[in-house]
């Protein structure tokens, strides 16, 4: 199997084969992962970019890593967002990357569809790793290893997702992978910050948090910023962590055995509690480590396209 | 020079002819209308099967010069306002520096006159620089050629300035066109606030952000009994307001554009830059309810917004994308295939619509063939089917969303003042 598109730019854009098929690959990584010996030949001559227009620390290591687990060359661009606007439009920069011979370019960027102006743009295989408010489709994809991991399958879960919905890029690529795997995924957030029209996409939507967290399988808070505040989306994180943080005793209302997740990095004692974050049915450390195998997959399953093609 | 243009069917509604009749043209003007028209000497146009109307009027466009002539400048964009048969148009202050000065709107109007193929009004700025502090000189401006006043592109936020504009230009009577658009309510939005920007996790612009614009210069209208030109309107409450206030014998006019009864917020999926455009692409009940105003009279006129922009200024992240598409080359045909052959609207109501009311809302003495007047026309098969090809366009710039898109209507002939621009479907 391949993919359809060269690039992985959100799980709007894929069937539910696909993702099945990068997260059965992931699986078999993650025993690379954590082997001891981290490292094999599947990239061997491969070049690797990543090309952040955003800060990160997590997903940008865990492509680097991925890529060097797999004996890819691998080089870092970083680009404050600022010189987005005066400098060099995003096209010349792809175009010189690709010039230079890269085979996959990881971009993050600030602006919904980034990713897919690129990809339109250039040769290599473009990943996004997170493009403004629109999808940030590895993190979906750990997401979902990590529950299949726990839970077997997606089919038939209850998945709520407390938070900033509206600005948030995690939220909108879960909302898609996951429903297409089966789950029904519950929203809840302050109304100033869910997108209109949500339930149009399958989701349920609830004023209240705790509507969201009956029965649920699996929780998953998203972190706040703090400049929203500021913008008038919300009084303070005091009433925010009031109405919508979770801690032991309002989940109490998900089932005994609910998974508890957050993409990172947490603000603690804001959206989670630290007793949440420390507790047992906490997967925050496991996602992370998934994260390396998901995308050790893509890559692979990227940059052998072509001797795929060419067999067939 | 005479020119007699034969056997076509006629349309003018100020002399109420819809027939078929001989047009003869001499010196820049209609000398006579009839059937058989003795003729001796001249050119001879055979229209024998296609329309025969008054010169198309815009009301709105952009022809960016001076200032960003890299996009549009007089002369390209009265060809590809010829091209697209209209032979007065209306241009938005928004140039750099802003037409908010007598020495703009004259470089305008005589740069119009040695470049310029069709006839060009100026729209001065209502507030200096357009920055809505204070207001322009608007008698100056008047009395300089510039035909209405406008801070198109920028709303003004200050009610209070917004009374004193109407106000004052009513002494010099020059139309007011309001941009109606609630920035606090825009925010950083980039295209209509609903499902599909959730879809795509763009910022959306929510339609009461240009409904309670409309609303403040309703009642600014209504209260100071002057008359209030509402430029491109696109929601149905937009449409419902302005029905509502025509009703209460409020002195209110307002224009639409092409893209706004043919597009909805769906033609920016896949991040689509070119169906990026302010006031944004709306919902289907908002196209609907946009026809639905121009059927029952509520909307007095199509204009393009002809707004060109250089591909580089597109072809970039969809938040910093220009707004706007070019528009003389596609809006008859849009409206011919969106609005005449559905049975939406009659010929004579497009007639209406595209020739008498710009130019009467704009006083220019346009958009009529009566004997005696400047020899303006348009002669168009509405049967004629085609495929828009952005690479014909005689504008600088190619932004369209409409490219590829099946259309009929093509202008075959642009008569302005008399002399053919063009002929046969070529521009000379």
């Amino acid at each position: 199997m391949i993919l359809k598109s060269k690039d992985l730019l959100g799980l709007k854009e894929l069937t539910a084969e696909e993702i099945e098929y990068i997260l059965n690959t992931a699986k078999t990584m993650k025993l690379i992962v954590t082997s001891k010996n981290k490292k094999t030949p599947h990239l061997q001559g491969k070049s690797i970019i990543t090309l952040f227009y955003e800060n990160s620390t997590r997903t940008r290591l865990s492509f680097e890593l991925a890529a060097k687990y797999m004996s890819a060359s691998s080089a870092n661009v970083s680009a404050s967002s600022s010189s987005v606007a005066k400098g060099e439009t995003l096209i010349d920069t792809g175009k010189t990357i690709d010039m230079m011979g890269s085979d996959v370019v990881i971009i993050r960027h600030p602006m919904s569809g980034a990713p897919h102006l690129l990809a339109k743009n250039i040769e290599a295989s473009v990943i996004n790793a997170g493009d403004g408010m629109n999808e940030h489709p590895t993190q979906a994809l750990l997401d979902m290893l990590t529950i299949i991991d726990k839970k077997g399958s997606l089919e038939g879960l209850k998945i709520a997702i407390i938070g900033d919905i509206y600005h948030s890029r995690v939220a909108r690529s879960n909302i898609w992978g996951m429903t297409k795997l089966g789950a029904q995924v519950c929203v809840a957030g302050p109304s100033t910050l869910l997108p209109p029209d949500l339930e149009k996409t399958g989701v349920k939507v609830f004023s209240t948090v705790q509507e969201a967290l009956i029965d649920a399988d699996v929780v998953m808070g998203l972190r706040i910023q703090l400049e929203r505040q500021k913008k008038g989306l919300f009084p303070s994180i005091r009433e925010y962590s009031r109405f919508f943080g979770l801690d032991k005793k309002r989940l109490k209302l998900a089932k005994d055995d609910a998974l508890i997740m957050h993409p990172g990095p947490v603000n603690r004692g804001v959206e989670l509690s630290s007793g949440v974050i420390d507790s047992e049915r906490s997967l925050i450390n496991e996602q992370v480590q998934n994260g390396v195998a998901v995308r050790m997959a893509l890559l692979y399953i990227l940059t052998r396209r072509d001797s795929v093609e060419n067999i067939n | 020079m005479r020119t007699l243009i034969k056997g076509g069917h006629v349309i003018d509604v100020k002399s109420n002819i819809n027939e078929c009749l001989d047009i003869l043209i001499e010196d820049g003007k209609i000398v006579e209308i009839g059937k058989d028209v003795e003729f001796v000497n001249g050119d001879i146009i055979y229209a024998e099967g296609k329309y025969v109307l008054p010169g198309l009027v815009d009301a709105h466009c952009h022809l960016r010069d001076p200032g960003q002539e890299y996009k549009e400048d007089i002369e390209t964009g009265t060809r590809s306002a010829a091209k697209g048969g209209f032979t007065s148009i209306a241009c938005m202050p928004n140039t750099e520096p802003v037409i908010d000065n007598q020495a703009i709107v004259k470089y305008i109007t005589s740069k119009a006159k040695q470049e310029g193929i069709v006839n060009v009004y100026p729209i001065g700025a209502i507030s200096k620089g357009q920055k809505g502090e204070e207001l322009s000189e608007i008698g100056e401006l008047k009395f300089a050629g510039a035909v209405a006043i406008s801070d198109d592109g920028k709303p003004l936020r200050n009610s209070a300035l917004m009374k004193k504009a109407l106000l004052y230009s009513s002494m010099f009577d020059i139309t007011v066109i309001s941009h109606c658009e609630d920035l606090e309510l825009v925010d950083e939005g980039t295209m209509n606030e609903g499902y599909t920007s959730t879809v795509l996790g763009l910022k959306g612009i929510p339609a009461a952000a240009e409904e309670i614009m409309v609303s403040r210069e309703l009642i600014l209208a209504e209260y100071t009994k002057i008359p209030v030109h509402i430029a491109h309107v696109s929601t149905e409450l937009s449409v419902d307001l302005i029905r509502h206030a025509k009703s209460r014998g409020v002195n209110v006019t307002c224009e639409t554009c092409p893209h706004y009864f043919t597009l909805t917020e769906e033609a920016c999926e896949g991040f689509n830059t070119l169906a990026k455009v302010n006031p944004p692409l709306r919902t289907q009940k908002d196209v609907e309810a946009i026809i639905e105003g121009l059927k029952d009279g509520t909307i007095d006129i199509i204009a393009t917004d002809h707004a060109p922009h250089h591909q580089d200024e597109k072809n970039v992240e969809f938040a910093i994308a220009a707004n706007g598409m070019v528009g003389f080359e596609t809006a008859l045909p849009l409206s011919i295939t969106y609005l005449v052959k559905p049975g939406h609207i009659t010929m004579e109501q497009l007639v209406e619509k595209m020739c008498v009311n710009p130019s009467k809302i704009l006083g220019l003495n346009k958009g009529s063939l009566e004997i005696g007047s400047s020899a303006d026309l348009t002669i168009i098969d509405i049967d004629e089917e085609y495929v828009v090809d952005i690479n014909q366009f005689s504008s600088k710039s190619k932004n369209s969303p409409f490219d590829g898109f099946k259309v009929q209507g093509a202008v075959y002939y642009t008569i302005v003042n008399g002399n053919v621009v063009v002929r046969e479907k070529v521009l000379l």
